[in-house]
């Protein structure tokens, strides 16, 4: 009897210890065999399952690109599906090891909720989508309108600050996930939704007549979107960033999922030769990935560029144009630091 | 003691294993022990985490930061810029409004398809019976779903709403009723109510002891009643009508003015309300059928009508054996209006332990800020119904 309870006391000590005592997390993830990435519940271009069951969208082929980069498969991989509100305490508590969920960089979430953002891969703002029958095409008109909200996000902030700005009343209609949004406005419980321009691109293109609904010129806020992981591990933090920016600079240097193998054998530029692993890349041991770990992402999932165009690009049904997340020469806003 | 002296063994550890009541304190300090150790590892994993994550613990937020978020039910002063602490205490407003309107509708329903349920009709106790277990075999979320989906896709737009008499509107953005603004010279009202109140329960009084005295029966609640309606309206026509009603009209997008119960309140009322309807129906069953059929028979033989056979002979008894497990079905009301967050009714859980909580990242705090308020809110419940319990038990002699 004694000897039991005290075996039992000694395991939960041992429990004890194996909870306060974690490892880096490339290895915990090199252990368990995949990557668990945290990613939306449904949101068409960025996350949503097609005809087979297969989940699609943007940010699931940033997952897919940090999975190749870290197992050379970017099929190691598997999703949990977070809503605004869960995402958070999912990342911290360790649930998952990166956040792939078309999350705004704010400064209170990178300082106080001690998260690491390791970059922006898509530029956005929150915008206003609205029956084209309601007659109204301002923002500013929306004095009294009741208004679908995703909670714990920052479009409920910017929300609140832009009709107090304004001087507008408004009656919030608080909404988990993006379906129940749907639902809400399609019954007309909401005059209008707001989220970010990119997710109303999204949730129009999946109406039955998107032609019925329009979003509406303002955009009220800057919504950086990108990845994120947890404080306190910083060679985590970089393979996300760099992983990242591998994407960026490929497209900026003409690396394409087809081409990429034949450039690897060499090329003339030495930023490309770096960047595939034919030339030497200063600190990439650190990193703890081979050298062919940016040849894999790209070969496997494909430069900014033709993830961009696949998932959202005019060619899509959400038929985004390229606009801020063009490249820098481009007139946009993406700018990959060098490789070197 | 004077017996003769025994002779001490030496003393061995293994005697307190084997004589009976030392093993007994043995166990009890070892249950205690493994508790505290318990309680002790989990505190400090909660440190270590909190230390691992470089976090600290702490109510400050509660009160330093703005909410920043807007509250679509707001019953106190609120706007986005008081403190986190201001939007908490709107939602658990908003948590005990649910409870205390649901807890009465249930309590009306249950106690009606009870007795229904007991009916000499067929057809009257088939339909009690139906109800019960079709509403309390289907899990609560689901109940407040449906109702949910209803309002929103059944009830026509604003544009298009039900109007009732131009004064009261109904459509999917919920029930807008006039509101009632006090004016000068109501005070006088109130006055007038309160006395013709004082005056109708001496007068109830007077007519008990008259009872008691002589056994004549004199009526009281309703001559009470019509003193209390007739003097308060006396003073209100008196005093110039002194309540104006503000009535909603519809601008722009939404109804403005009047009072706004939203879908999501009556959708969650209305969801919990039936749901323990069906419970309390059957402990008020279990209860009436506890009192013998004797005292029924009895009663009826004095003379006296159904109804103050129910009311004054089977109630009283029965109320012994409902109101134990009517205050758990109470504290199941209170405790399922957290799932509020299923349709976005900003309660108690949707404030501090999900708007906030989000925002803030302070995930141990506010959740246990939001249970230790749940344990005192059923804490207070269940002190109120012994209280209750105490007063109807039957008097032993």
């Amino acid at each position: 009897m004694k000897a039991k309870i005290l075996s039992i006391l000694g395991a939960a000590v041992a429990m004890a210890m194996a909870v306060s005592a974690s490892a880096g997390t490339l290895d915990d993830v090199r252990k368990r065999g995949h990557l668990q990435c945290g990613v939306n519940t449904g949101l068409p271009g960025f996350a949503a399952p097609d005809d087979k069951g297969v989940w699609r969208g943007f940010d699931i082929d940033y997952c897919r690109a940090v999975a190749a980069a870290v197992f050379g498969d970017a099929s190691k991989l598997k999703f949990t599906h977070l809503t605004g509100k869960t995402r958070f305490t999912a990342l911290r508590s360790g649930e998952v090891d990166l956040l792939s969920r078309n999350t705004t960089w704010t400064f209170s979430r990178d300082v106080d909720l001690q998260l690491t953002f390791v970059g922006v891969n898509y530029y956005d703002g929150q915008g206003f989508m609205i029956p084209k029958k309601l007659g109204v095409n301002s923002a500013k008109k929306l004095d009294g309108a009741s208004i679908c909200i995703q909670t714990g996000t920052t479009t409920e902030l910017n929300l609140a600050d832009f009709f107090r700005s304004n001087g507008m009343k408004y009656q919030p209609v608080p909404i988990e996930t993006n379906a129940e949004a749907r639902t809400n406005y399609l019954a007309e419980r909401c005059d209008v939704y707001t989220t970010d321009a990119s997710g109303l691109a999204a949730t129009r293109a999946a109406l039955d007549k998107p032609d019925e609904h329009m979003v509406l010129p303002e955009i009220v806020s800057k919504e950086p979107l990108g990845p994120l992981v947890r404080h306190g591990d910083d060679q985590w933090a970089d393979i996300a960033r760099w992983t990242l920016n591998a994407m960026v600079a490929a497209e900026e240097m003409g690396i394409t999922s087809k081409n990429a193998k034949a450039m690897a054998k060499g090329t003339k530029n030495p930023e490309i030769n770096r960047l595939l692993g034919k030339e030497k890349l200063q600190g990439r041991e650190a990193l703890g990935l081979s050298a062919d770990w940016a040849l894999n992402v790209i070969s496997q999932v494909g430069n900014y560029g033709e993830v961009f165009e696949a998932n959202l690009g005019p060619k899509t049904a959400l038929g985004i144009p390229r606009g801020n997340n063009a490249q820098w020469r481009n007139g946009g806003l993406l700018y990959a630091p060098p490789f070197r | 003691m004077t017996g003769p002296a025994t002779l001490q063994p030496a003393f061995a550890w293994s005697r307190i294993w084997r004589e009976e009541k030392s093993r007994g304190v043995a166990i009890q300090i070892m249950t205690v022990l493994i508790f505290f150790l318990t309680v002790a590892w989990l505190i400090g994993n909660v440190t270590a985490n909190f230390a691992a994550l470089d976090k600290t613990f702490g109510f400050k937020f509660l009160w330093q930061l703005p909410a920043n978020y807007d509250i679509n039910q707001v019953l106190i002063d609120y706007n986005s810029q008081n403190s986190h602490l201001r939007a908490a205490l709107v939602g658990l407003i908003n948590t005990f409004l649910v409870a205390i309107v649901g807890i009465v509708l249930a309590t009306i329903l249950g106690f009606t398809v009870g007795t229904l349920r007991l009916s000499g009709n067929w057809l009257v106790a088939r339909l009690a019976y139906i109800y019960i277990e079709a509403i309390r075999n289907v899990p609560v979320l689901l109940h407040i779903l449906l109702w949910h989906g209803i309002i929103i896709n059944t009830l026509p737009h604003p544009r298009r709403a039900i109007n009732m008499g131009d004064a009261s509107f109904l459509s999917n953005r919920g029930l807008y009723i006039p509101r009632p603004l006090v004016e000068d010279g109501f005070g006088w009202v109130v006055i007038a109510f309160a006395a013709a109140l004082i005056g109708a329960i001496l007068y109830h009084k007077r007519a008990r002891r008259i009872q008691i005295d002589t056994g004549r029966h004199v009526h009281s609640i309703w001559i009470g009643l019509a003193i209390v309606a007739g003097v308060t309206l006396l003073a209100f026509l008196a005093a110039g009508s002194p309540i104006g009603l503000e009535l909603p009209a519809l601008r722009g997008f939404n109804f403005r003015g009047g009072i706004n119960l939203l879908p999501e309140f009556v959708a969650l009322t209305w969801a919990l309300s039936i749901y323990t309807s069906a419970f309390i129906a059957e402990n008020v069953r279990g209860g009436i059928l506890a009192v013998n059929k004797g005292q029924t028979e009895a009663a009826q033989s004095l003379g006296l009508r159904p109804g103050k056979v129910l009311s004054l002979v089977v109630l009283p008894q029965a109320l012994r054996v409902i109101i134990p497990p009517l205050t758990s079905q109470y504290l199941n009301l209170t405790k399922n209006s957290s799932l509020a967050i299923a349709i976005g009714y900003m309660d108690l859980v949707a404030t501090l332990g999900g708007i906030t909580l989000n925002q803030t990242g302070r995930e141990m705090e506010s959740m246990m800020l939001v249970m230790l308020v749940y344990l005192i809110i059923s804490l207070l419940i269940s002190s109120f119904m012994n209280w209750y319990n105490n007063r109807v038990r039957l008097v032993e002699r």
